[in-house]
């Protein structure tokens, strides 16, 4: 069987011929196969609009969106030990800095995303060193405090709706960078455009994201913070710089999380300061897609989005009913099938698409 | 006549690795007896078996023909044998008294060891019943770690390498309770490193070494040689 | 409203908070389990106690007893099937299980009772004020809160420190595996130590919907109190508590006296701002 290999290059000039070199293998065969036909499916989801009705499309936002998050807070709490149940604050901000800047400021949408991103970082880096001081589950619920906080700071500003919201104008998102070439291509009015436009921003980051993160914890910054996250005295005495690596993680995901928040919301074109900061939306439904798929890998958010898409689809007309599925499925999942269901399958079959585990093995 | 406590064959595992290897063990009603053997040759891990902190196969150990090996340490406390474990682990929210009390909690007889006996024995400890146990010199931890574990009234009392960290002084003091505690009708299980003191009080003993029993005897019948090549395993 | 009347609304509104926070301290504080599903239980209690009243009938001390014992065992069930599995050095499980809990909690209410808002009727007590010196009146039902918060404290107090359970409890949370040695069975004295503190949280429950509305949905902001409470009392320490709900409750009406849409915030920004100045909250216990 092939596999790739990352060679450790011989630290010293002389090393005796016939002692054999330590390798580092990360790759597989499968994930070989696995990576190109990702390509294939990325290549087909891109060309999609072509044919998709509006639905699916929105559906797929909500899909790719969801997914992005996932991915950011698996990172986050799965692998770096940060449990968060406030990552809703930066959807939130996310999504005001962009309502802000098209409003306030009369930025261009597209280009307020990435500005959305790092307002959401900026907040984030003011608030890390705050909310560190707080231990494991203390830490998960001074994050909600936070979300909740500025939740409440947000509704404040009258300019921005107040408590009930507002919402942006089609005149004023009419002139958004790409807008009129997708309307061109595709032969569509502006709000199904805007929705085709969103569709691809989403596609990318969701990309982004997640080949970011794979590539994160393929690398040794990756390896440094699972090991801060099983035993961070450990990991200290070895010269890994915890407390460094964790901050940056959290701001970087703040950026990410933010844009995701500005992205949902320019689609929607319409904000308030309980949807946008809804713990429901933005951390319950993430929590459930990353326990339910398999925490602490990348294929597992992947299985758990679909299963809520379909799961949301199948029972949308139930109301609340969902959501207790949905809760009580997370719970017999932690106390059953802790992997979730794709790290079950992982181990059962020996699956590995995204392979972050390393083996050591000679040459 | 059946031993009080009956240990045959008894394998004891960490996750995987293995500790104790096929241990036979014997005591007797009123026996004291000694367990000697270097650092990690296995001798906590063999009370911790015997405790119910670690579980190995049910019939491995009987106490008074029962057999305790994969019971619950709360369980085992109930049928009469209590640990006084390595390092005192006393409970530092607790006061000294509370301490004591809390050895109680388990117990099934409440004689002849309640708290007035355990003062008897220990006055000093009376005398700082209120206060906090972290307050109290390495001697007087170690006498409360003691009383503790009688405060149960048990038939077998493990003690873990009580002389640990004291100074001599201080041991010579705590070894001079033993006769009164044997004497309360409770058999004496001494795991120490240091021999001369362990095998001065005791009976008989057995050596361990690298999870097996090398040696055992009357020490009496034993001379240091012989002793010394158990021990290290020669 | 006079500057006095707002600290003591404050205070008063404090009770209620230390009432909330009481039974999470307790659980923190043995098995260092962070219940994220506490606000919902509370609700919970609030909707069992409103079936009690008036689908049963039952007068509010008959109902409150039969509710108090109907938590309890739910709890000491919930800890035995569910939380024993989950509890260990892992952080992620206990959260996520309880998390799960709240969100199933939440839409089952909602589902069961639907989303209006009901209140707990009792008659003229919840609007009866008493007179407690020269220009200072009070209501009844606030001032029971806070009667009622420090009666427990005190009650729970007595509990830890002067009953063989309570030694039971300190030592578990010391170290579980010697206190094992001593013949206490640890997964009941945690299954004990949930039901506790769900009946403690009925007590804060039956004060709440008496004062103030409720709906399945505010079972989280209770959570959030409730913690912050805890936080800012410091940890190990149930007089702690009783003094961080207090704390809250006057940064909560001071600041809604300045503006009625602030309350909440003035709250939340209390808390922060004592995680910077005071990490270890205000009144921590030592431990030794």
């Amino acid at each position: 069987m092939s596999v790739e290999s990352i060679r450790i290059p011989a630290s010293r000039e002389e090393r005796p011929a016939d002692l054999p070199a330590w390798q580092i293998r990360v790759g597989t065969r499968l994930s070989r196969v696995a990576a190109v036909a990702g390509i294939m499916l990325v290549v087909a989801l891109a060309a999609l609009p072509a044919i998709a009705s509006r639905n699916l499309i929105q559906d797929l936002i909500f899909v790719l969106t969801m997914l992005t998050l996932a991915q950011l807070w698996n990172v986050l709490a799965g692998w770096g030990g940060l449990v968060s149940v406030g990552q809703q604050a930066f959807v939130g901000l996310g999504a005001y800095a962009l309502f802000a800047g098209i409003v306030m400021a009369g930025l261009d949408p597209v280009a307020a995303i990435p500005l959305a991103g790092l307002f959401a970082a900026l907040i984030a880096a003011m608030l890390g060193p705050l909310l560190f001081r707080l231990e494991g589950p203390y830490f998960a619920i001074g994050s909600w405090v936070a979300a909740e906080a500025l939740r409440l700071i947000c509704a404040q500003f009258k300019s921005l709706g107040g408590g009930t919201g507002m919402s942006i104008s089609p005149g004023e998102l009419s002139q958004m960078f790409g807008l009129k070439a997708v309307q061109a291509l595709l032969g569509l009015r502006p709000a199904a455009a805007r929705d085709v436009l969103v569709y691809w921003l989403a596609l990318l980051l969701a990309v982004l994201v997640t080949l970011g993160i794979y590539g994160f914890m393929r690398s040794r910054h990756g390896l440094a913070l699972a090991a801060s996250r099983d035993n961070a005295a450990a990991a200290r005495s070895v010269g890994v710089r915890t407390a460094r690596i964790r901050h940056v993680l959290w701001i970087a995901v703040a950026f990410a999380t933010g844009m995701v928040g500005a992205l949902v919301y320019l689609q929607k074109a319409r904000i308030s300061p309980d949807a946008a900061f809804s713990v429901t939306d933005w951390t319950a439904y993430v929590i459930f897609i990353v326990v339910i798929g398999g925490v602490r890998t990348i294929e597992g958010p992947m299985v758990g989005v679909l299963l809520l898409w379909g799961l949301v689809t199948y029972l949308a007309q139930h109301g609340s009913l969902y959501l207790v599925v949905l809760g009580t499925l997370a719970i017999l999942i932690m106390l059953f099938m802790p992997k979730g269901v794709w790290g079950a399958a992982a181990r059962r079959w020996q699956l590995q698409l995204f392979p972050t585990q390393r083996w050591l093995g000679r040459s | 006549m059946t031993a009080l406590l009956n240990v045959t064959a008894l394998d004891a595992f960490y996750g995987d690795f293995q500790a104790l290897f096929g241990i036979d063990f014997e005591l007797d009603q009123g026996e004291a007896v000694a367990v000697i053997g270097a650092n990690g040759a296995g001798k906590s891990t063999m009370l911790k078996s015997l405790a119910g902190l670690v579980k190995s196969r049910p019939d491995s150990i009987r106490l008074s023909g029962r057999a305790i090996g994969d019971a619950s340490a709360a369980s085992i406390v109930r049928l009469g044998l209590a640990l006084v474990p390595e390092g005192r682990q006393l409970f530092p929210s607790l006061s000294v008294e509370e301490n004591l009390l809390i050895g109680a909690y388990g117990g099934e007889r409440n004689s002849p060891w309640d708290l007035a006996a355990v003062y008897r024995m220990f006055p000093v400890l009376k005398e700082r019943r209120r206060g906090a146990v972290t307050a109290l010199s390495g001697g007087q931890q170690q006498m409360v770690a003691i009383g503790r574990a009688l405060m149960s009234n048990p038939s077998v009392l493990l003690c873990d390498e009580i002389s640990l960290g004291l100074a001599p002084i201080v041991v010579e003091d705590i070894y001079r309770m033993l006769p009164q505690i044997r004497a309360g009708g409770t058999a004496v299980v001494l795991v120490e490193q240091d021999i001369a003191r362990a095998l001065r009080a005791a009976d008989r003993f057995y050596c361990l070494q690298e999870g097996r029993v090398t040696l055992s005897g009357r020490p009496k019948d034993v001379d240091q040689d012989t002793i010394r090549a158990a021990y290290f395993g020669a | 409203m006079s500057g006095f009347d707002t600290i003591v609304e404050g205070v008063l509104l404090g009770g209620v908070y230390a009432l909330f926070a009481l039974g999470l301290s307790l659980i923190f504080g043995i098995m260092r389990l962070v219940n994220l599903a506490h606000g919902d239980l509370i609700l919970l209690a609030a909707y069992l106690m409103l079936s009690a009243t008036t689908a049963l009938g039952l007068p509010l001390a008959a109902a409150s007893l039969l509710v108090v014992v109907t938590m309890f065992a739910l709890g000491f069930v919930l800890q035995r099937l569910v939380l024993e599995r989950v509890l260990g050095d892992d952080i992620l499980p206990p959260l996520l299980v309880t998390f799960g809990l709240s969100i199933v909690i939440q839409n089952g209410l909602l589902l069961g009772y639907g989303a209006d808002s009901r209140r707990l009727q009792v008659g003229s007590f919840e609007s009866s004020s008493v007179t407690l010196a020269p220009g200072l009146s009070v209501g009844l039902a606030p001032l029971t809160a806070l009667v009622t918060a420090i009666a427990a404290v005190a009650l729970l107090q007595l509990i830890f420190y002067r009953t063989s359970l309570g030694r039971a409890f300190r030592a578990t949370a010391d170290n579980p595996a010697i206190a094992q040695l001593m013949g206490v069975n640890e997964r009941n004295v945690y299954a004990i130590a949930v039901g506790l503190s769900l009946a403690v949280s009925v007590i804060a429950a039956v004060v709440f919907g008496i004062r103030a509305s409720f709906d399945p949905s505010i079972g989280p902001a209770r959570l959030l109190y409730a913690f912050e409470a805890v936080i800012i009392g410091g940890l190990g320490s149930l007089w702690g508590t009783l003094a961080g709900g207090i704390v809250l409750g006057l940064a909560q009406a001071i600041g809604g006296r300045i503006n009625p849409e602030w309350q909440i915030l003035a709250g939340h920004l209390t808390f922060l701002a004592v995680l910077m100045v005071r990490p270890r909250g205000l009144f921590p216990a030592r431990r030794a």
